[in-house]
């Protein structure tokens, strides 16, 4: 099964339209859309608009993939499932976000091997051919960087 | 070592499971969880779980509405330290937690890989420990570097 997310925030209409697209071509392909609240509605997929955090977790763990904008919910809950994600990024010059972060978070993640990045639909539709050539996730655990951990026990111990 | 009240606040998302993933750096203290979505309590002990509702700088009353809960909320649970990535509640919360007395610190979020969050920016006269998660955004001013969630 393939789970999309679009996070709880703002809609994510373009990349849904590619995937419903797609869906459409691919009958036989399971899809599940989480697609926010929108005024366009997928024809192709089964959707939802949103979920709550223990649905959100299930589909995570029952797919063999994720797809989902660039934000890091969708990220982290992937990865922590030890699950293939395809990310693609929203554009603030098309009103999906406040700002360009999601390109630069794309951008640093896809530099550090954790994600996939499809840029616009083209990439996206291109990658949904062949999903099972999307590179292993890598294996992030449940905990931050030690390093990191141990900055916070020092500081708290001292506070 | 005395055990510590230490509060862990941030938005519901990925804020939230970027605070959730530090959460074992104090396991040895008493920790308070302060979130968006009530939807989580059962996950957390009870007692140590509290809600504001959502809102971000766009929403000015929402807003208000949040700082006053989260106002009540400190002033209850009195942590000595507190810690958030953000967004908006973590503002908040480390304001009121400086006037409380308590330490604080605010590892921006890792979704702000090129600049610091506008609430990263702000907070950062409240800020004890202020640290991105990505190395080239760490400055000798500060914030400064530790590590990622990630």
């Amino acid at each position: 099964m393939i789970f999309v997310t679009i996070g709880a925030q703002l809609p994510f209409d373009r990349m849904l339209k590619a995937i419903d697209r797609w869906a459409g071509e691919h009958p036989q392909v399971e899809i599940y859309a989480q697609i926010g609240d929108t005024d366009w509605t997928p024809t192709h997929m089964p959707w939802c608009r949103l979920m709550s955090p223990a649905e959100f977790d299930a589909k995570v763990e029952a797919a063999d993939t994720v797809i989902a904008h660039a934000g890091m919910g969708s990220i982290i809950s992937a990865l922590m499932k030890s699950k293939p994600i395809l990310i693609m990024p929203r554009r603030a010059d098309l009103r999906e976000h406040r700002n360009d972060h999601q390109l630069a978070t794309a951008r640093h993640l896809l530099r550090r091997e954790l994600v996939t990045v499809a840029d616009d639909e083209a990439q996206l539709y291109d990658w949904l051919d062949r999903l099972h050539a999307l590179p292993a996730p890598k294996t992030i655990g449940d905990k931050a960087q030690p390093a990191l951990l141990d900055a916070l026990r020092t500081f708290v111990d001292q506070a | 070592m005395t055990k510590k009240r230490v509060l862990m606040v941030a938005s519901f998302g990925g804020h939230w499971i970027q605070l959730m993933r530090m959460r074992s750096a104090f396991a040895e203290h008493d920790c308070y969880y302060l979130t968006t979505n009530p939807e989580i309590a059962p996950d957390y002990p009870t007692g140590r779980f509290f809600t504001v509702p959502d809102a971000s700088r766009w929403n000015k009353l929402r807003l208000l509405y949040q700082l006053l809960k989260m106002a009540t909320i400190l002033l209850r649970v009195r942590p000595q330290v507190v810690i958030s990535t953000g967004a908006a509640p973590g503002y908040f919360a480390l304001r009121i937690g400086k006037l409380l007395g308590a330490r604080t610190i605010w590892v921006d979020s890792i979704a702000n890989a090129e600049e610091l969050s506008m609430a990263g920016r702000i907070v950062q006269p409240y800020a004890d420990l202020w640290l991105t998660q990505w190395e080239h955004l760490a400055r000798p001013e500060g914030p400064q570097h530790k590590g990622s969630v990630l």
